[in-house]
């Protein structure tokens, strides 16, 4: 019944998918961290910037981000983001589209986690003499990343999940793989299933996992 | 502790540590602050007292910027209290502030809690602060709970750890916001008991609270405050066995006479 699959590389694409939300979530969370910052920071400006960041990006269909790094940044402005060949080039701008998006949620993430952080926290820290960089830094935000694992993990799961949509401009991931199977095989309630299966095998574990992580790390007030 | 001996010593040379001149802030309508002139000398034991809602605690927090002012000049060992930025956190690291609910960092231990401003503020080694450390809440007496988080230590050894963590900076001043309001009634006196040899070993505080028999026994001056105005400063004695004012008398008469 399973004949079929020996002739897809099902492993290979997987692959591909987890090399996409790997690279996409670290680089997201180290955006995404930035753009907090930013949010509650005392420079009017970067408040700004950050907000209207977060409520554009996060507005905006993902589809619509990873056709415009493929058309827009790379076919009309020539960025090839250091690749010359035409799979990494699309590999790297699928995995900057999924950051710059990516990244508007973990901001939001990240935010709601500050504010669990009592103001009394910050003020004792300003009090002994840290900088704001530091406030944030050492107190405010390890207490923030501590409460916010688990809607963390929520946008680490919808980010696999997302990864789907590189297979718009043609990165070789689990959903492209999927598009060619269908078109070339019959069984198509199968192969659904089997995609469906490699993702949950993805996002169960670390949905666990990290709700695990969450109830072990939070501060005890 | 040596660093006071010796800040006691400059009183001759500089007599004044802390001053507001003619200090006026709002809170939207609301003027907490009215005209506020208040002078504190090196080494001295000042207690502020006043009904709620009477600018106490703002005061006490504009003194180090955690409030900010709408007119008149706050001064800190002769210079004015900075703009937001480095030079007000280098300030800040020199006025050490206690807080009426502990404020401990909850992810770091009782003794992370005393090194960090050490470290990085101050640049001392990490050895060295951690000595100092544990010297200083064996002083406040929680020195047994050094490797503890905030929240496994009672109200009271919490407030304490918090007195040192302000103490490891070496601060010229410490002020303290109502800093045994939030503890229960058999944990007060252990945090009295600190604050106490603290202005014994002649450390410049400046007290919020309702602790009447601290400001008795420790205080070198009660400062009265009520509705944003200090009303009346004298003596402890004097002012407790013979208040002024009518606003004072009627205070007092509500929480003397039980």
């Amino acid at each position: 019944m399973f004949d079929f699959l020996e002739d897809y590389d099902l492993l290979g694409a997987f692959w591909t998918t987890v090399q996409l939300a790997v690279l996409s979530a670290v680089g997201s969370l180290i955006w995404g961290t930035l753009l907090a910052a930013m949010r509650v920071g005392p420079v009017p400006l970067m408040r700004g910037f950050g907000t209207a960041y977060v409520n554009i990006v996060r507005n905006i269909p993902l589809t619509v981000i990873i056709l415009f790094t493929s058309l827009g940044l790379n076919q009309s402005l020539g960025i090839t983001l250091g690749a010359s060949d035409f799979e990494t080039i699309n590999f790297r701008l699928a995995v900057l589209g999924l950051i710059l998006y990516t990244s508007a949620f973990v901001c939001e993430a990240l935010r709601s986690g500050i504010n669990t952080v009592p103001v009394g926290q910050a003020e004792a820290a300003r009090a002994i003499g840290l900088s704001f960089g530091q406030v944030l830094s050492l107190v405010v935000l390890p207490q923030a990343f501590r409460s916010s694992v688990v809607p963390l993990a929520n946008v680490l799961i919808a980010l696999i999940k997302n990864t789907t949509v590189a297979a718009a401009i043609g990165v070789a991931e689990a959903a492209l793989l999927m598009k060619e199977m269908i078109e070339n095989e019959a069984q198509l309630l199968l192969i659904s299933a089997v995609i469906a299966f490699g993702f949950v095998v993805l996002t169960l574990p670390t949905g666990l996992i990290l709700g695990w992580v969450g109830k072990k790390v939070a501060v005890k007030r | 502790m040596t660093e006071v001996s010796v800040a006691k010593e400059d009183v001759a040379a500089t007599g004044e540590l802390v001053v507001l001149k003619s200090v006026n802030k709002h809170f939207g309508a609301l003027h907490v602050l009215q005209d506020i002139d208040l002078t504190i000398a090196r080494g001295e034991v000042v207690v502020v007292i006043g009904p709620s809602g009477s600018g106490k605690s703002t005061l006490c927090r504009t003194i180090n910027r955690l409030e900010t002012i709408d007119s008149g000049t706050i001064a800190i060992d002769g210079r004015p209290l900075p703009e937001e930025g480095k030079e007000l956190a280098r300030l800040r690291a020199d006025v050490g502030m206690v807080f009426q609910s502990f404020n401990l960092f909850a992810h770091k231990t009782v003794l992370e809690n005393v090194t960090l401003g050490q470290i990085k503020v101050r640049k001392v080694e990490k050895k060295k602060a951690e000595e100092k450390a544990r010297s200083l809440l064996d002083r406040v007496g929680v020195g047994a709970q050094a490797d503890k988080y905030p929240a496994q230590l009672s109200g009271g050894q919490q407030q304490r750890v918090a007195i040192a963590r302000a103490l490891a900076m070496d601060p010229k001043v410490m002020l303290f916001d109502e800093p045994t309001s939030a503890l229960d009634p058999e944990m007060i006196n252990e945090v009295l008991e600190v604050m106490q040899q603290l202005a014994r070993d002649g450390m410049t505080m400046i007290v919020v609270t309702h602790e009447m028999g601290f400001a008795r026994s420790a205080a070198n001056r009660v400062v009265f405050m009520a509705d944003g105005r200090i009303v009346e400063q004298a003596a402890p004695d004097q002012f407790f066995s013979n208040p002024r004012s009518d606003r004072a008398k009627d205070f007092l008469s509500k929480i003397l006479h039980h």
